[in-house]
């Protein structure tokens, strides 16, 4: 960021100098929206929420220090070790699904012309619109586990399943796993393409005169080129993934048998059905440390790229 | 856009390759429409059929759709005329927050400039890393007990509207594109004697209606998606949107008129995305390079 500390250093000295001096109270004035959302609704509460990972809540009297107890008691939890794998299993199985599907899907959609491809993207980037929780309760009755729900039904005709979907601990996340990445894949679908339509024409032109097939031109010139984006995707799918809560909360409540209890809903139950304030902002303040330094590779790789 | 990408008219001129290269390209497009229309195709015919029919035979409801009925009921019982004007209410009051503290604190980050700016933007900049989980509960008491005043503003759509506000996201967005301002035009105006607010008001935001537009769109559809708060600050059914209603509504309703409700809750946000495609389309792609 350039930094002009003085505006009138850089406009020179003028006759009419501006009444007021650059800093004063008329900027001030303008910036008191911005001091007071952010202030309350941001800035407070985030320092809050570190204050009261070292206090104990109780309601009527006001909240007394208790140290790192709560730290303690979330790293005592058994079912924090549950909820930090299932989350590491979410996050797995949603790279698994959901990274090479949108390069993939990108790479083919790019070499339609003109209507077809906008028709393309504006498929693949439709359930994007879907409101999350219609398409989760949507796929929720998709998902019915009698041999008559629709996904049983497709499979049916192929012979297949029935299969038990969410109601299986086995099944239940790479269920839920697989309406995240119909949910998500346009995002993704979209950067992709722009970014492809920026490769220069030359280096295919260039890989083609060397004799390179489609195949080993997307492998040796497409792919190279989208680095950076595929990296910074990379990281950004990870961050997401580890919050996730909307799909786990309305598809299973964290069940069959807690295999789809996630670190966010853990901490939703700490906090709303236990009331355990200490406990939900000290399991928050763990979570967050963790995304920080996620969120500080994804800069210095941002950095780098842009480099 | 230029002629030469991926394929080259090298490449479909032997007839196996062509046939292979249209046969994948076909089976992405039929496979893209399957996945992203099938759904909502489905929901819209199954909302016009009976339950029983549903259950029978979910791939039949495509043959029969005449129970008009439900939506009728989904309308007018199930409330979600209701829970849609609420939808629209949030939205809107969220996204008005959003134009106005972005705006604001780019005029003064970016136009205004006064010494203090890198500090505010700083701070502004530093709760984009910072994930919001931390705050979830220390924001869920400030809305209980707003200080200094002790206001509850738990079932009023202040309680979405205000923290809607602190989007550090369009800050970012409105900053980028104010520092892009012809800066001569600012000069002038000083000197030709205008204050900050007949600045703001005559020059900067009139320049601005594109990137105030996105700025309104993303905030209207992200107000739109948004569950897990409104759960927490609406759960009066006066005041419910439909995100926070629809979970609990699936719970007490005839599964036909429950997907008559899912249907009319996605009908405005798709018929939004049809209209305003373009920019929707070519904001996501670009956002990607929004690095700044």
């Amino acid at each position: 960021m350039t930094s002009t500390p003085l505006a009138t250093t850089r406009a020179g000295r003028s006759p009419r100098r501006r009444r007021r001096p650059v800093g004063g109270w008329g900027a001030l004035l303008f910036a008191i929206p911005t001091l007071v959302i952010f202030g309350y609704f941001s800035w407070k509460p985030l320092l809050q929420g570190i204050v009261m990972s070292f206090q104990k809540w109780n309601f009527v009297a006001p909240p007394d220090w208790v140290g790192l107890d709560n730290f303690a008691y979330v790293l005592a939890d058994p079912l924090l070790g549950t909820a930090v794998a299932n989350t590491v299993w979410f996050t797995t199985l949603a790279l698994l699904f959901g990274f090479p599907l949108p390069v993939l899907l990108a790479v083919v959609v790019s070499t339609f012309r003109g209507r077809t491809r906008t028709l393309a993207s504006l498929l693949g980037y439709l359930p994007v619109i879907v409101p999350p929780v219609v398409a989760i309760l949507l796929w929720k009755v998709f998902y019915d586990a009698s041999d008559r729900g629709l996904f049983n039904a497709a499979l049916g005709a192929f012979g297949l399943g029935p299969l038990p979907w969410l109601n299986a601990a086995a099944s239940a996340m790479p269920s839920i796993v697989l309406e995240a990445t119909w949910a998500g894949a346009g995002t993704a679908l979209l950067i992709y393409l722009a970014a492809i339509t920026g490769v220069r024409p030359e280096l295919y032109e260039a890989a083609e005169l060397d004799g390179a097939g489609i195949l080993s031109r997307i492998r040796h010139v497409t792919l190279p080129q989208l680095r950076g984006v595929l990296l910074v995707m990379l990281l950004l799918q990870i961050i997401g993934a580890a919050q996730v809560f909307a799909e786990p909360f309305l598809f299973t409540g964290g069940g069959p048998q807690n295999s789809t209890l996630t670190v966010l809903l853990l901490l939703y139950r700490y906090a709303f059905s236990e009331g355990d304030y200490g406990a939900a902002t000290a399991l928050g303040v763990l979570l967050a440390l963790v995304l920080a330094a996620l969120s500080a590779l994804y800069l210095a790789v941002t950095k780098r790229w842009e480099a | 856009m230029s002629d030469r990408s991926l394929l080259s008219v090298h490449d479909l001129r032997p007839r196996l390759s062509r046939v292979l290269i249209r046969f994948v390209q076909a089976f992405v497009l039929v496979g893209v429409a399957v996945a992203g229309a099938g759904p909502l195709l489905w929901l819209a015919f199954a909302s016009l059929n009976t339950t029983q029919e549903v259950l029978r035979d979910p791939f039949g409801v495509f043959l029969r759709a005449d129970e008009w009925g439900n939506v009728a009921q989904a309308w007018n019982v199930v409330d979600v005329d209701r829970y849609l004007g609420n939808t629209v209410l949030v939205a809107v009051g969220s996204c008005l927050m959003n134009l106005v503290v972005a705006a604001s604190a780019a005029y003064v980050i970016a136009i205004l400039r006064p010494r203090w700016a890198p500090i505010l933007s700083g701070a502004i900049l530093a709760t984009l890393f910072l994930p919001g989980i931390v705050s979830l509960v220390p924001l869920y008491l400030t809305v209980l007990d707003l200080p200094p005043f002790g206001i509850n503003l738990q079932n009023t759509f202040w309680a979405v509207w205000l923290p809607a506000g602190a989007n550090a996201f369009s800050v970012l967005i409105m900053v980028s594109f104010f520092r892009s301002l012809p800066r001569e035009l600012i000069e002038a105006a000083r000197l030709d004697g205008a204050g900050d607010l007949r600045m703001l008001w005559t020059i900067v935001l009139p320049l601005s209606r594109p990137i105030l537009g996105v700025v309104a769109l993303l905030a209207i559809i992200a107000a739109w998606k948004d569950f897990l708060w409104p759960s927490l600050v609406l759960a009066n059914s006066a005041v419910q949107p439909i995100s926070v209603a629809l979970p609990i509504v699936g719970k007490v309703t005839d599964l036909s008129v429950f997907l008559a409700a899912l249907f009319l809750a996605t009908i405005v946000p798709v018929l939004l995305f049809l209209v305003f495609q373009r920019q929707i389309l070519a904001g996501v792609g670009a956002s990607a390079g929004l690095k700044d």
